[in-house]
């Protein structure tokens, strides 16, 4: 099990500057997030488009603000769960905090932090009957470790950026890889886009474009993808991991369900500490709702600093603190 | 001032009429929002996260071509129908009047 002080379920911009908050009052964080790398919307949806509203900064590319930001934490030490999502809240009896997450990793800590942004960001499915209850028997909607597919036989569908590096990628790997796409071309990125059709020129891989994939078969574990193609006919190709690949989109996710007051999807927060209505329990940025919200990467920031004033009086609560500071005490690293 | 019609159908079929100004300078996604209707708007309207995507029933060819970025989020969508637009791309300008719109998001 991992201890720590702070657990901040969320690695966004927002969960990341809480470490810096939480580190200077000597808190130490561990960070969950659903998404298998850091970063949260930043990274995921917008890498490459310019932020002009962090102060100090007339314009910084959204990862590189990402980039700064683990650069400045660095010194506090923060450990990541990434690739899980937190399923499980426990409230001790002595006002402690257990996680479990959805791969059955458990951390205990004293203050839950939720910078959670939008939600989890969960894969978009498409309408194919059965498909849920294939998931983990076949069907999967990321690829997390590419191994997994080693010699085995690999049904992509998708056509964006992601649909195209993993079947360039996977092409060496896989037994048998099948691109499966509804239009006739590609937008993503030239360069993969060239690959892909080389690739199917070069007969590596089977590419079937203007298709869609409408049924799935199995016996408990996935063993084959329908697939109807522009004239209707449909033909079934034998398959043992079928991976729709269309993006992601943001869902609150379990913690609907811990009890925790809700406005919308957004956390009701008290605007002195950013608590929530369970005690120890803080939400941050863009997943926070009050009179005044502004969904404001500069407004997190603010947010994490008060938050991490009110939490150190619930990790150690018989200490007395003064704000020092940084200009006059510098950072004192883990 | 100028007062343009759209009617919105939400995802169990229900549809609404909408008059809005032209002057207050919003987007389709916003205006959706604002009306309670499911659309998240989670990128802030720069074409990157479908969560406002739209069929448009009527009245599509009045709209403004989509743009690369919108195309290509579009592509990313599953549930793609042939006059599938993201509504944060539609301005509410003169040329949208009297479309209907149906929301596709839950």
């Amino acid at each position: 099990m991992i201890q720590t002080d702070i657990c901040i379920i969320g690695a966004g911009p927002v969960g990341l500057f809480a470490v810096f908050e939480a580190g200077l009052l000597k808190m130490r964080c561990h960070l969950i997030d659903a998404l298998p790398k850091i970063g949260g919307q930043l990274t995921e949806i917008y890498p490459r488009k310019p932020i002009y509203d962090i102060p100090g900064y007339p314009t910084i590319l959204a990862e590189d603000l990402i980039k700064n930001l683990m650069e400045q934490i660095e010194p506090f030490k923060p450990s990541f769960t990434l690739g899980e999502r937190v399923e499980k809240f426990v409230k001790n009896e002595d006002g402690s905090f257990n996680l479990t997450t959805s791969a059955g990793t458990e951390v205990s800590c004293k203050v839950v932090v939720i910078a959670g942004g939008l939600g989890c960001f969960e894969p978009r499915k498409p309408e194919i009957p059965q498909l849920e209850q294939y998931e983990g028997k076949g069907v999967t909607y990321m690829v997390i470790n590419p191994e997994t597919y080693r010699n085995k036989r690999v049904v992509l569908a998708g056509g964006g950026d992601s649909a195209l590096d993993w079947t360039v990628f996977l092409a060496d790997v896989a037994a048998e890889l099948t691109l499966v796409h509804r239009s006739e071309s590609f937008r993503g990125a030239p360069d993969s886009v060239e690959k892909v059709m080389e690739l199917a020129k070069e007969k590596k891989i089977r590419l079937m474009l203007k298709s869609n994939i409408n049924a799935i078969e199995g016996n408990g574990k996935l063993t084959g993808v329908s697939i109807t193609d522009q004239h209707k006919s449909v033909q079934t190709i034998p398959t043992d991991y079928f991976i729709p690949l269309f993006g992601l989109s943001p869902k609150l996710g379990p913690l609907e369900n811990w009890g925790l007051n809700l406005d919308k999807s957004a956390i009701t927060v008290d605007t002195f500490d950013y608590s929530t209505s369970v005690p120890g329990v803080y939400a941050i940025g863009d997943i926070n709702s009050y009179p005044g919200k502004l969904k404001l990467i500069l407004c997190g920031f603010h947010e994490a600093a008060l938050m991490a004033q009110s939490a150190y009086k619930v990790v150690y609560p018989n200490q007395k603190y003064s704000l020092k500071y940084t200009t006059v005490n510098g950072i004192q690293s883990f | 001032m100028d007062i343009i019609n759209i009617y919105v159908e939400d995802f169990s079929g229900n549809r609404q009429h909408l008059e809005i100004p032209t002057e207050i300078n919003l987007n389709l996604m916003e205006v959706l929002k604002a009306s309670e209707y499911p659309v998240q708007g989670t990128c802030g309207g720069m074409a990157l996260c479908a969560t406002c995507h739209v069929e448009v029933l009527s009245g599509s060819e009045q709209l403004n071509p989509p743009q690369d970025q919108e195309l290509d989020m579009l592509d990313t969508l599953p549930e793609l129908t042939d006059n599938s637009r993201l509504a944060c791309q539609i301005p509410i300008q003169e040329n949208i009047d009297g479309i209907i719109v149906k929301v596709l998001t839950e």
